[in-house]
């Protein structure tokens, strides 16, 4: 069978599974809704929120983006896992001791005060629109790519299957589908990454491989470091960022991936504290699995990329090279007509153009793998994107029904809260579908928006109103705004500076970087004088009512959890 | 110990743990993997220079270790202390 049929039957099988689990868990309530009973396994809720947690961007872009940073990718590797060892230690057991259903309800309550209620409504809304646009995208790319449709047209599907189950099962619907959703993409991405694996360095396990050898005996590594250097790249093991940003940056994304409330939400739908805790341990061990593999993908695909291109004579390259030139993912332009392809890093002179989405795109392809392959690494991106689509989703609806519906109006009745939270996650389908097929041209900067709102709000302000029995809501709320608006304006200047206010260029290079620290880095900036300015505010200002302080001392120990209860 | 004092003993007891895991936490990831790379990437382990192999290995592991390591040791205090659930 050809690629094109395995890929509709492998996708058509996995949509199927989806739409199965989501019939038979549908939601009854909304505690079923917003936090799926509170009943489910440490062991599925770390599945689920490595689904959650790994997005298109994860599965698709992120080797290939390590491909070409080299030593510099890491800061997406140590940040986005070391960021659930804070998740794990000082957030998630007593968010759900708390026992509330979202993290607006806990800056809230805690803050005795629903303006910081609503700033949190606000990031919280922010922070899952940005993201959820990105996903909505990655399905259609995925679609157009493999099932030759139209990119809208895959965004349309996309946003039916999405509907479907996360305006009916709510957050019950949403975990079982990203069990299976876990499944499908951790597959897709081992099988290509075991074969290329073992075809380049005799070993199975791909982490290991890494560190392996090649044909000639000598280390993968070293060869890389040897042929990069060579075309007048840096070496693959060493990096050209300067150190403060490397820091920078990864404190920004831990303490970002601690502060999504997408992520946060997960841990409050197990039945107890502890389970709160494993499941965090749970949700990193599957995460690693994929971590620690794609930069093995990342190193296995600049290689054999170099190997079989570089050098190499136009019009007599390997097939997979000229079947992806058709997607435009690899260009090839022989500026100096010797009918060789040169890749050298001065881009006067290079000549091959490669899209870092192609280091796993066509993994299977490179490794000769067989047709069903291909079809799989297809259903697995669509998993890793819906998966993410869905629990941002939530978060969008919850906020809406939860936090300011129901907040500022506590008489309506679960029966119509629920059908305020399935409208506004259907809306809130429209509106990310809508952006899936007019994307905003700032798509990809807008990441860095969200980690840097999550790491100088919500980051600090759940970490001070956990450990500081002092702090207070006049603290909280000028620290929250000391952290956003310097963010914000941080990265607004850096990134939009010539577009929104006529700057030149030159004033923006990385020259002018506060201590060099680059807008994807600034979020940790951010916290440091959130978490300053909170203390030095509520020093000077009354310390909290006797009932808040007796709420953190209840938070702390774990006995007496429950499931988590409404008002 | 009257209950109030147990419980502040409790807290002092884990924010102890917390600072010595995430001591560790810190050593792997800003340490190894950032601060001291360029000293670390001089050990050649295997195909592996040491300092790399923490910025993209290593340090995930040692997370993953840290975190049920953490499990391990407050659920022996909250049973200790008699607040387990």
């Amino acid at each position: 069978m050809d690629i094109l049929t395995w890929t509709y039957i492998l996708v058509g099988i996995s949509f199927a599974l989806y739409i199965g689990i989501a019939i038979w868990s549908r939601a009854a309530s909304t505690k079923e809704f917003y936090i799926a009973g509170g009943g489910v396994s440490p062991l599925a809720n770390g599945m689920a929120t490595g689904a959650d947690w790994m997005s298109a961007a994860s599965f698709i872009s992120m080797a290939g983006l390590i491909a070409f940073a080299g030593y510099d990718g890491s800061v997406y590797l140590m940040g986005w896992t070391g960021g659930y060892v804070l998740l794990a230690l000082l957030l998630a057991p007593y968010l759900r001791k708390f026992g509330k259903f979202t993290v607006p309800d806990f800056v809230g309550d805690r803050y005795y005060s629903n303006k910081a209620r609503v700033v949190a409504v606000i990031c919280a809304l922010f922070i899952s629109f940005t993201y959820v646009a990105g996903q909505m995208r990655g399905v259609g790319i995925v679609f157009s790519r493999y099932l030759e449709v139209d990119i809208n047209t895959g965004v349309i599907i996309g946003m039916c299957i999405v509907f479907f189950y996360a305006v009916l099962g709510g957050m019950k619907g949403i975990t079982y589908t990203q069990v299976a959703q876990y499944c499908v993409l951790i597959f897709a991405f081992m099988v290509p990454a075991i074969f290329v694996s073992m075809q380049l360095t005799d070993n199975p396990f791909p982490q290991l491989g890494l560190g392996g050898t090649v044909e000639d005996g000598t280390y993968l590594l070293d060869k890389l470091d040897g042929v990069l250097t060579e075309l007048g790249f840096t070496a693959y093991t060493s990096g050209q960022k300067p150190m403060m940003d490397l820091f920078a940056i990864t404190l920004a994304l831990m303490v970002g991936t601690a502060g999504l409330p997408h992520v946060i939400v997960r841990f409050f739908t197990v039945p107890r504290v502890k389970d709160a805790r494993l499941s965090a341990g749970y949700a990193l061990v599957f995460i690693a699995i994929l971590y620690t593999t794609a930069p093995a993908v990342a190193a296995f695909g600049i290689y054999n990329a170099i190997d079989s291109v570089a050098e190499k004579p136009v019009n007599n390259l390997p097939e997979w090279v000229e079947n992806w030139q058709q997607t435009s993912l690899i260009q090839i332009d022989d500026k100096n007509q010797d009918g060789i392809v040169q890749y050298v890093a001065d881009p006067v002179v290079n000549e091959l153009t490669i899209d870092k989405d192609i280091m796993v795109l066509a993994n299977p392809e490179i490794a000769e793998l067989p047709n069903w392959v291909v079809g799989l690494v297809a259903a697995g991106g669509m998993a890793a994107a819906l998966s993410t689509a869905a629990g941002l989703l939530l978060v969008i609806s919850t906020s809406v029904s939860r936090d300011l519906v129901k907040n500022f109006n506590p008489g309506i009745s679960d029966k119509k809260e629920l059908l305020i939270a399935r409208t506004a996650a259907a809306v809130a389908v429209i509106i990310a579908g809508y952006f899936g097929v007019h994307p905003p041209g700032f798509v990809a900067q807008v990441v860095a928006f969200a980690f840097g709102l999550a790491a100088a709000s919500f980051f600090p302000v759940i970490i001070m109103g956990i450990f500081s029995k002092r702090m207070n809501k006049e603290g909280a709320i000028a620290g929250m705004l000391t952290g956003l608006v310097f963010t914000l304006g941080y990265i607004i200047y850096f990134k939009f500076g010539t577009d929104l206010f006529g700057l030149p260029a030159e004033a923006l290079s990385s020259d002018h970087w506060l201590f060099g620290i680059s807008p994807e880095g600034i979020g940790s900036v951010g916290m440091l004088m959130n978490f300053i300015v909170s203390f030095v505010v509520a020093m000077a200002t009354p310390a909290p009512p006797a009932a808040v302080q007796e709420m953190v001392e209840d938070i702390r120990i774990p006995r007496g959890a429950g499931v988590a209860q409404e008002h | 110990m009257s209950h109030q004092e147990k419980m502040k003993a409790y807290w002092r007891k884990n924010i102890k743990i917390l600072l010595s895991l995430l001591a560790v936490w810190f050593t792997v990831s800003f340490g190894c993997g950032i601060i001291l790379v360029d000293q670390l990437n001089q050990i050649q382990i295997g195909g592996f220079k040491l300092g790399f192999w923490f910025a993209q290995q290593g340090s995930i592991y040692v997370f993953v270790i840290l975190i049920f390591v953490y499990v391990w040791l407050l659920n022996k205090l909250d049973k200790k202390f008699d607040v387990h659930e």
